[in-house]
């Protein structure tokens, strides 16, 4: 305050007032009731309509389910210890629990196999959904599907294991060629895991499983043990593939001639007859033998789930395949993508599903059948190719025509710019839509009990409503299998909100 | 001094197929070529030694064969002497009424829904935000066959409506809700009505003469002529003229609880399936929209709104002449493609036992006659005219939409 005006002022204050607390009605609990819920007169009329509709619908269904009965063996029971109150019989979830996880005719005995299938699910896809987590990890998410394969379907452990091994010698070989040439690498990847296959298939044959009944095992350990040794003294001096090719060469000369000589010694010198073809000996379809359950015995949930998990994971690499076709210069493998896509994408799921059921079986060679499970597999991932392949499409299409020109004049190749520079981004564009249609594709799972497949909603709808006991238990059922869904589907979509947040690279 | 001269002419070479660039397309399309063939004759081969070891054919005969199974809903006459290409036409009218009922009915629960989660109620907010999550997250089978246990299981039989006495009245003295579906009062059509339907269309056409009539005046002149309360008295009155003129020509029949012992008489019996299949896919489908409609409105940037305001505009003309017409760009194609969905999950009518396309051609007919391959065939033809004409009217919008920008 200056001096000039001192004799003008009676009083001024010196020191700033301390701020007074905001009005009641503008604060805490009230000012917060009064800005959201009460804001006008219109608006206070719709929060008292929605309390009255919640309270409508809490006041029909709280009673019904607290007062809800879990232990009684049949509907009739229930109704006694209700005594004509209109109450939730929870019981049919309880008796029928392990009917609607695994349909009726998995062995119960074995239930612990899909559960643990199950529960190495989550651990197999932690890699892949948070990418903090060591990358060392994803080596089990790479195992995961031979093992769960095992473990749900039962049987000789060899033939998902052989199945794995091709697929690592297909890897590896592309690893070491991809780098180079792609179509090498690639096609070489193809031809080793072919071979791999085949032979693998040799082995598990009659003749070829003798190969590792006792003497067998010891004469082919050696032969391989003589291979490796021939590797290692070979890599120093030549080209990789000419130390494999040969060590290879030496294992399967010394398979052909010189194991079934040393078998003969070996039986002699430990005294086992091999006479009878080996049966006395330990063979390879002995080891690891789970007890085999059918395809057609999967049920409840767990076919949800095994539907599909199998059916994104497989239509992803499809639909990448796919929408790159449509994306492609060459006006052939552009149209078939089209055609392909638009077809599936017109017509409803269902009909897919009739084709799997009635027509497939029309295509494949005659005197050949596999089973239902298969069919649907096969059509329900071609379905979800085709709507993942829009997804990424919409991706490709999002990424500006400079990364595209930037990739081209760095020197890189289709693949190597696809691979390096083009899908990376494009993919994380797609997530959320990709994550869409998993879900969507997951609740669709549920159509297959329309085709007379018992999942959760055919196992509610066939063998527990038909039953005696349980005939007319309707909304315990159907709640149970909204319920669970929602949960499912629920955490998959707040999973995808959190990614998109979380791969938010762009700086708002 | 230099010269530049052309490089020397290549000759071709048989590795330039690999190796060049313009000539390696031409290798790979003509490998795929060779693979796609190669499939299709694989699997045509299979096909034709299978119809051969089972002893069938191709062929569409059967469509004039006599259907031999009943038809509870149908639009158009049909009885089970009828040819199943008469059944499958009844199948296509009821696939298409569900369609357009349910799209009528999802378009105005999913802009409600959507709306309202944009609304600065806090609890109206959630409860919206509630439906759309719990909607959109369970499959729509379960809804069908929820609101299918709605009906047939918790509605009361027809009996308690019938008789001198009931126990229940008819709700307005017209409807009944029943488990075997909800009676309705049928229109019955006197001599005259077509006038009266007549005058109605008529008037519909003048409510919209009117109203660009009065959109002209008002960029011509200036003059803003009243549109409401016009074209509602357009809309009515001459059809209410029309309707006592002619001796109230059209009257209801009711359904009526004394005619028969058993069951209702008279009126429209909605089925319970295609009730059930209704709201499921109109609430299922609603859900999706509502997520559509808030997206579409939330892309429309707020300056447009501050704009619009600093115009001068009231808050409705903000809503109807800024940001709808901006929202609806961004709302509509997606919007499509939920009708297209609506469209394709009506086939879960076999569920339900509603007679829809699916159900009539590709489940009666398709297991009676064992034609598998025809029936397929046929019905996934239905499904992709229907998907690639709503796709056409899509693209043609969309171009019709497009900002147009220098």
């Amino acid at each position: 305050m200056s001096e000039a005006h001192a004799h003008s002022v009676a009083f001024v204050r010196e020191s700033a007032l301390p701020p007074a607390p905001p009005p009641v009605t503008e604060a805490g609990v009230i000012g917060w009731m009064r800005q959201n819920l009460f804001a006008t007169w219109a608006n206070a009329l719709l929060t008292i309509a929605a309390i009255y509709f919640i309270y409508l619908l809490l006041t029909a269904t709280l009673p019904w389910i607290l007062g809800g009965i879990w232990a009684a063996d049949s509907l009739a029971e229930c109704r006694d210890i209700l005594e004509g109150r209109s109450a939730a019989c929870f019981a049919v979830l309880a008796e029928r629990w392990n009917q609607l996880l695994f349909g009726f005719k998995y062995p119960d005995e074995y239930y612990w196999r899909p559960g643990i299938a199950f529960i190495l699910l989550f651990v197999a896809a932690a890699p892949v959904l948070f990418f903090d987590l060591p990358r060392k990890l994803l080596i089990f998410t790479a195992i995961y599907p031979f093992l769960a394969y095992w473990l749900i379907w039962g049987g000789t452990i060899w033939s998902p294991a052989f199945a794995a091994l091709g697929f690592v010698a297909g890897y590896v070989i592309f690893d070491v060629y991809g780098k180079h040439n792609f179509a090498a690498g690639f096609f070489g990847g193809i031809v080793a895991a072919l071979v791999v296959w085949w032979l693998s298939g040799y082995l598990m044959s009659a003749e070829g499983s003798t190969l590792f009944s006792g003497p067998g095992l010891i004469a082919n350990a050696l032969g391989a043990a003589a291979a490796l040794v021939a590797y290692l003294l070979l890599r120093k001096n030549t080209e990789p593939i000419i130390a494999v090719g040969s060590a290879l060469l030496l294992f399967v000369v010394w398979w052909a001639v010189i194991a079934p000589a040393l078998m003969f010694r070996i039986a002699l010198l430990l005294g086992i007859a091999i006479a009878d073809g080996g049966a006395s000996a330990i063979t390879l379809s002995d080891i690891g033998v789970l007890e085999p359950v059918q395809s057609r015995d999967m049920g409840g949930f767990m076919l949800n789930m095994i539907l599909g998990v199998v059916c994104v994971s497989l239509s992803l690499p499809l639909g990448i395949a796919l929408a790159m076709g449509r994306q492609s210069s060459m006006p052939l493998i552009r149209w078939i993508s089209v055609v392909f896509i638009e077809f599936i994408r017109g017509v409803p799921l269902i009909t897919l599903l009739f084709v799997a059921n009635v027509v497939l079986a029309y295509f494949l060679p005659p005197g050949t059948t596999f089973d239902l499970i298969l069919r649907v597999i096969i059509m329900i991932t071609m379905f979800a190719s085709a709507y993942i392949a829009e997804v990424i499409r919409g991706g490709l299409a999002a990424l500006p025509k400079g990364q595209y020109e930037a990739a081209n004049s760095l020197g890189l190749d289709y693949a190597q710019a696809m691979r390096l520079i083009i899908l990376p981004q494009a993919l994380k564009i797609s997530i959320p839509g990709i994550v869409n249609v998993s879900v969507g594709l997951f609740k669709d799972t549920t159509l297959v009990s329309i085709i007379t497949m018992f999942d959760l909603v055919g196992m509610i709808r066939g063998p527990i409503l038909a039953s005696t006991d349980w005939n007319g238990v309707y909304w315990e059922l159907f709640s149970f299998a909204a319920v669970l869904f929602f949960i499912t589907c629920y955490g998959i979509s707040q999973y995808s909100q959190w990614l998109e947040r979380r791969l938010a690279t762009d700086h708002r | 001094m230099t010269v530049l001269t052309d490089p020397p002419k290549e000759s071709f070479r048989l590795s330039m197929l690999i190796n060049d660039k313009r000539y390696r397309s031409l290798t790979f399309q003509a490998i795929a070529l060779i693979l796609l063939i190669m499939a299709i004759s694989y699997l045509a081969s299979n096909l034709m030694a299978n119809l051969a070891a089972a002893g069938l054919n191709i062929s569409y005969d059967f469509l004039g064969d006599p259907a031999g199974y009943d038809i509870n809903q149908t639009l158009i006459s049909y009885n089970s002497q009828s040819p199943h290409l008469q059944a499958a036409w009844v199948g296509i009218i009821n696939t298409l009424l569900v369609a357009v009922l349910g799209c009528v009915t999802a378009t105005i629960l999913g802009v409600f829904a959507g709306v309202l989660r944009l609304s600065n109620n806090w609890l109206v907010r959630k409860l919206m935000s509630g439906y759309v999550e719990i909607f959109r997250n369970i499959p729509v089978l379960i809804w069908i066959l929820i609101f299918y246990g709605v009906i047939t299981v918790s509605l009361p039989g027809a009996r308690i409506y019938l008789g001198e006495d009931p126990e229940r009245a008819l709700t307005l003295g017209m409807f009944a809700f029943t488990n075997r579906g909800i009676y309705v009062p049928a229109p019955l059509w006197g001599p005259g009505s077509m006038i009266v339907v007549g005058t109605f269309i008529a008037s519909i056409v003048a409510v919209f003469a009117y109203r660009s009539y009065a959109k002209k005046l008002l960029f011509d002149t200036g003059r803003l002529l009243p549109t409401g309360w016009p074209s509602l008295l357009i809309l009515v009155v001459p059809t209410i003229l029309a309707f006592f003129v002619m001796g109230q020509p059209i009257g209801l029949d009711m359904p009526d609880p004394l005619a028969n012992r058993f069951n209702l008489r008279g009126g429209i019996q909605i089925g319970a399936p295609l009730i059930a299949l209704w709201l499921a896919l109109s609430v299922y489908t609603g859900a999706f929209i509502a997520e559509n409609v808030r997206a579409g409105i939330l892309a429309v940037s707020k300056g447009q709104t501050e704009a619009a305001a600093a115009l001068g505009l009231r808050p409705g003309r903000i809503m109807n002449l800024v940001v709808l017409p901006q929202a609806l760009r961004v709302i509509i194609p997606p919007l499509i493609s939920q009708y297209l969905n609506i469209t394709k999950n009506s086939s879960l009518a076999i569920a339900v036992g509603y007679a829809d396309i699916t159900a009539t051609l590709g489940g009666i007919t398709l297991n009676q006659t064992g034609r598998a391959i025809e029936c397929v065939l046929l019905l996934m033809l239905f499904y992709l005219i229907i998907s690639l004409s709503i796709s056409a009217v899509m693209n043609v919008y969309n171009n019709a939409m497009q900002l147009k920008e220098r």
